[in-house]
């Protein structure tokens, strides 16, 4: 058990100092044993693993919840590119899980739609809402800012519950008998209005809305926790300016979601309004199936306008905490401080702000008043620059590093990679002249997939990689690591570089296929390179899965700080257990990026040790 | 082909990883490293890795560009869109540089300082005066960026009605697209879908009967254009919806229920003179070469072979709109003033076709 390695820890609370050599994996395990005798007899089965209301048990409740909602949103992508790189072709795999909806094995255009939609949705909220910034605000805000739990932890068990019932309702939606919402994750109306538009607008629309309802309230809860969290139960010394950036990125993602979600609730409800009651917010002029419908006077574009306000703050409420989590892992492990603190900070304060004022440019072209398009291109261009701002002090903090290439850190290079080449195509579409010809064509699937999805993709594996030793006190298979790494890096380029031809091609988007008529015949070739490059991604996954879930059982057992890593999490004893700290909380002395501090010992000086006589504290 | 060599390639690089972290987990002395954090062998591998994969992202984008350049729409076939596809180019000449740019300092500083554990990093926390050159640098870039896109934006969506414009509807349903004429008194009749019923449903597009403006209204299924004259297109739909986009025009606008929408260009080639044009007889000739090997799989199985193709200009639907959005499509005609003419003179007048 005892290691050969040298290595410090902290016997925390007490504000000790030691060296210990051999003897540290011991030392844990007797304090956790302790404390297991201590709480035993108090906890059920349910208490601690399912009505949990430690913060530590529910991160990893959103993690494993997010992961298996991961699961099947990837597997509807790989179904989906299968249909598009041989349009029409029978497919066991078809038959089998699709059944009634692919007769002999091919595809029905309405359950491609259904596949595109359901995928979108599970993606963007289930898996990069949730289950990235639910897993990593959980787990780090406490942990990082030195509190004993969130503010509350009733309400947290509340919003992962909430969770939870909407992640049940969206899939428990894909049985419904004319199938789930395809209307698209947009879900204009009248589209998605008027079952008699499609089948996926009966039954399956209602359950997408009653489940995002939920999901609302759960991100709501869990939004107003994390803000109260972090301003009010920050330990001793935690200035702000001494927050490390996830905090940061998890507080200000909170906010952009308090802001903005209850706009889409409202969407939402009025949709249902529409749909049930017969009203006519989005609704005009229709006539449909042999039939006036008696609506007018609403306007779809107001949808468009209450969707947005939240549909593009959403991207960074999805894109900040990977940000944040790439700010950490990439200055732990080039051992170097991250560069520009206050500036990170003011990036994500102006990227948070900006994002509130750019929805319309998702809407350039219908039928907005055109002038409000010229605003929404100066501020959206605006953007780029705390966007650019962020990238280059990443670029900055690696220069002169002394980068130790775990896998976290692999994934959070990755994630700066693929921020700034789906960034920069960024520029083209947010310009409202080019998005005329672009817009809705696969130019924009392959620019937010980059940007958003496959970067903050990235910023979940990071934080998985990076925090599991904390999460579950034992560490992944480094090899397996890199294997995903590299596979699912090659690939995500192998199929979002070439899609950006498809849609300079002029291809739209949610085409069943793309040769039933003869203009597009010649990007056939390219659909199947891109549906190959997705197939290799996916099996890449199937790694991560295998080395996630063994390495709970087998890994190798964590010592307390594997990183050597300056936060207040490391400082805390891994295993499970209320409040966090044995003893006192630590008290904090310094900002956490003091790596390689010319004058002290070791590369990396935790937050919780007090400044030497006449050590000077940078950046504050 | 393209399909063996994407294969053997990814077949290849999953082999020389999996072969590379195998050779690492031998190589490694027993019991040198019993945990799961990089050693210095880890670090060195991983760094060149960082190098390759830079390597990699400039042979994907040369390879996409020589390989997949040729499906780039061709350059625009109307007179805004010559200023659009300049600004397209020049946005992308500069995203181009700094996409090379940036993805080189990464990588490649992921490379040279791959960690050991000799090396020390350099204490470098904040530097305003880099801070603010990549403030500045990009502020003055995007200022340039912005001015340009909003000129060109007003240019295009400024529509100035003249006598001269032809006035075309363009009516969107489930699934297909309808296109209406103002005829010779150049004003559209009102419409409404509560007229689509009348005269047993051969109203077409709701033409309000009680408005005279209609009555020589001329309602078609195919888009017939006259070249180098100004185009206002009236956008409508009747159920969901949908979106004109006719790329080749660089021209869209969503149709939206309950309103009318405005697009407007002037076409500045005939579909005879595209047909003739280098790059698209070059993308003919491969669409053919392509239909051509599938018919030769179809007629083996006893179907029938497919049409050769010919080049047309498109209108699609570029709104998700229901199970047959994929096929929401209409033909655009370019012609000359006096075909055009001879056309519309063939059409038979809302008036002439109810009764």
């Amino acid at each position: 058990m005892a290691k050969k390695n040298n290595r410090r820890a902290k016997i925390v609370g007490t504000d000790i100092e030691l060296d210990i050599t051999e003897k540290e994996d011991v030392l844990i395990e007797s304090h956790d044993e302790d404390h297991d005798e201590h709480h035993h007899h108090k906890e059920t089965f349910i208490t601690k693993y399912i009505f949990s209301i430690d913060h530590k048990m529910i991160s990893k409740q959103y993690l494993i919840t997010g992961l298996i909602m991961g699961i099947v949103g990837i597997a509807m992508s790989l179904l989906f590119r299968l249909q598009l790189a041989w349009p029409e072709e029978s497919f066991g795999v078809f038959d089998v899980l699709l059944g009634k909806w692919a007769t002999d094995g091919v595809m029905d255009p309405n359950v491609y739609l259904a596949l595109v939609t359901i995928h979108g949705t599970i993606m963007v909220f289930f898996v990069l809402t949730a289950g990235l910034s639910g897993t990593f605000s959980n787990l780090l805000i406490p942990l990082q800012i030195g509190a004993r739990d969130m503010a509350s932890g009733f309400l947290n068990m509340i919003s992962y519950w909430l969770f939870f019932i909407s992640s049940a309702i969206m899939l428990a939606s894909l049985f419904v008998e004319a199938g789930p919402a395809a209307a698209g994750w947009t879900i204009y109306p009248p589209l998605s209005a008027l079952p008699q538009a499609q089948p996926g607008s009966a039954a399956g629309m209602t359950l997408w809305l009653v489940s995002m309802a939920f999901f609302i309230a759960s991100s709501l809860l869990a939004a107003l926790n994390y803000i109260v969290t972090v301003l009010n139960l920050r330990t001793e010394g935690m200035t702000m300016t001494r927050l490390p950036l996830t905090v940061w990125a998890f507080l200000v993602t909170a906010i952009i979601g308090v802001v903005s979600f209850p706009v889409l609730l409202s969407a939402a409800l009025l949709l249902i309004m529409d749909r049930s009651f017969g009203t006519s917010f989005f609704l005009s002029d229709i006539f449909i199936q042999g039939e006036v419908l008696h609506y007018q006077g609403g306007s779809p574009v107001l949808f468009e306008h209450l969707f947005w306000f939240l549909g593009h703050p959403e991207v960074y409420i999805v894109l900040l905490p990977a940000l944040g989590i790439a700010s950490e892992v990439i200055s732990t492990n080039a051992r170097k401080p991250i560069f520009g603190y206050r500036a990170m900070v003011g990036s994500i304060l102006a990227i948070a702000f900006l994002s509130t004022i750019v929805w319309g440019h998702h809407m350039f072209i219908t039928g907005m008043n055109p002038f409000l398009g010229s605003v929404f291109t100066f501020t959206t261009l605006l953007i780029a620059i705390p966007s650019a701002v962020k990238a280059f002090n990443y670029i900055t903090t690696i220069w002169k590093g002394n980068i130790q290439f775990n896998p976290g850190m692999l994934f959070a290079i990755g994630l700066v990679s693929t921020f700034i080449t789906g960034g920069l195509t960024g520029i083209i579409l947010g310009d409202s002249a080019l998005d005329i010809n672009l817009h809705d064509t696969y130019f924009v699937v392959a620019h937010f997939h980059l940007v958003m999805g496959i970067s903050a993709l990235y910023g979940l594996f990071a934080g998985v990689y990076h925090w599991y030793p904390r999460m579950f006190g034992r560490m992944m298979n480094k090899n397996l690591g890199y294997i995903h790494f590299w596979i699912t890096a090659i690939s995500a380029y192998g199929v979002f570089f070439p899609m950006h031809f498809v849609g300079m091609a002029g291809l739209p988007r949610r085409y069943y296929t793309n040769t039933n008529f003869p203009y597009f015949d010649d990007v056939a070739n390219i659909n199947v390179v891109i549906t190959l490059f997705a197939l290799l991604a996916g099996a890449a996954q199937l790694v991560f899965l295998y080395n996630f879930i063994s390495s709970m059982f087998y890994g190798k057992k964590s010592v307390m700080n594997p990183w050597k890593s300056n936060t207040l999490e490391w400082t805390a004893p891994i295993k499970h257990m209320h409040g966090n700290w044995p003893g006192k909380i630590p008290h904090v002395f310094r900002w956490p990026y003091d790596y390689s501090k010319p004058g002290a010992k070791d590369d990396f000086v935790p937050q919780n040790i007090p400044l030497k006589k006449g050590e000077r504290e940078l950046q504050h | 082909m393209t399909l063996l060599l994407v294969l053997t390639s990814l077949i290849l690089i999953s082999i020389a990883v999996w072969q590379l972290t195998k050779i690492l987990e031998l190589s490694k002395p027993v019991d040198f490293e019993n945990s799961e954090i990089a050693t210095d062998n880890d670090n060195d591998m991983q760094g060149k890795f960082m190098f390759l994969f830079l390597i990699f992202i400039y042979a994907l984008t040369i390879f996409s560009f020589f390989q997949y350049g040729d499906v780039i729409l061709p350059e625009s076939a109307s007179v805004h869109g010559e200023n659009y596809d300049r600004l397209l180019w020049f946005s992308f000449s500069i995203i181009f540089v700094v996409q090379t740019i940036t993805q080189a300092l990464l990588h490649y500083f992921a490379f040279k300082y791959r960690g050991n554990k000799k090396r020390k990093a350099l204490f470098f926390a904040d530097s305003n005066f880099l801070e603010g050159v990549w403030t500045i640098i990009p502020t003055v870039a995007l200022a340039g960026l912005i001015l340009y896109g909003l000129f060109t934006w007003v240019d295009i969506m400024t529509i100035e009605e003249n006598d001269e414009a032809l006035v075309v509807e363009l009516y969107a349903q489930q699934f297909n697209w309808k296109a209406r004429y103002a005829g010779e008194d150049g004003v559209l009749g009102d419409a409404n879908v509560r007229f689509l019923q009348d005269f047993d449903g051969k109203n077409l597009v709701g033409i309000d009967p009680t408005d005279r403006n209609g009555d020589d209204d001329v309602v078609v299924q195919e888009l017939h254009l006259p070249v180098g004259r100004e185009v206002v297109f009236r956008i409508r739909s009747q159920d969901v919806l949908h979106s004109a986009f006719m790329p080749h025009f660089r021209a869209q606008m969503n149709a939206v229920p309950g309103m009318i929408n405005q697009f407007a260009f002037i076409p500045n080639t005939t579909t005879q003179d595209m047909r003739l044009r280098p790059e698209i007889v070059k993308k003919v000739r491969k669409i053919n070469k392509i239909r051509f090997d599938k018919s030769e799989v179809l007629t083996a199985n006893g179907d029938f072979p497919l049409d050769p193709y010919q080049f047309d200009f498109l209108l699609l639907c570029n709104k998700i709109c229901g199970a047959s959005h994929y096929n929401m499509q209409m033909k655009i005609i370019v012609d000359t003033e006096e075909d055009f003419n001879k056309w519309i003179d063939e059409q038979l007048t809302f008036k002439e076709f109810v009764q």
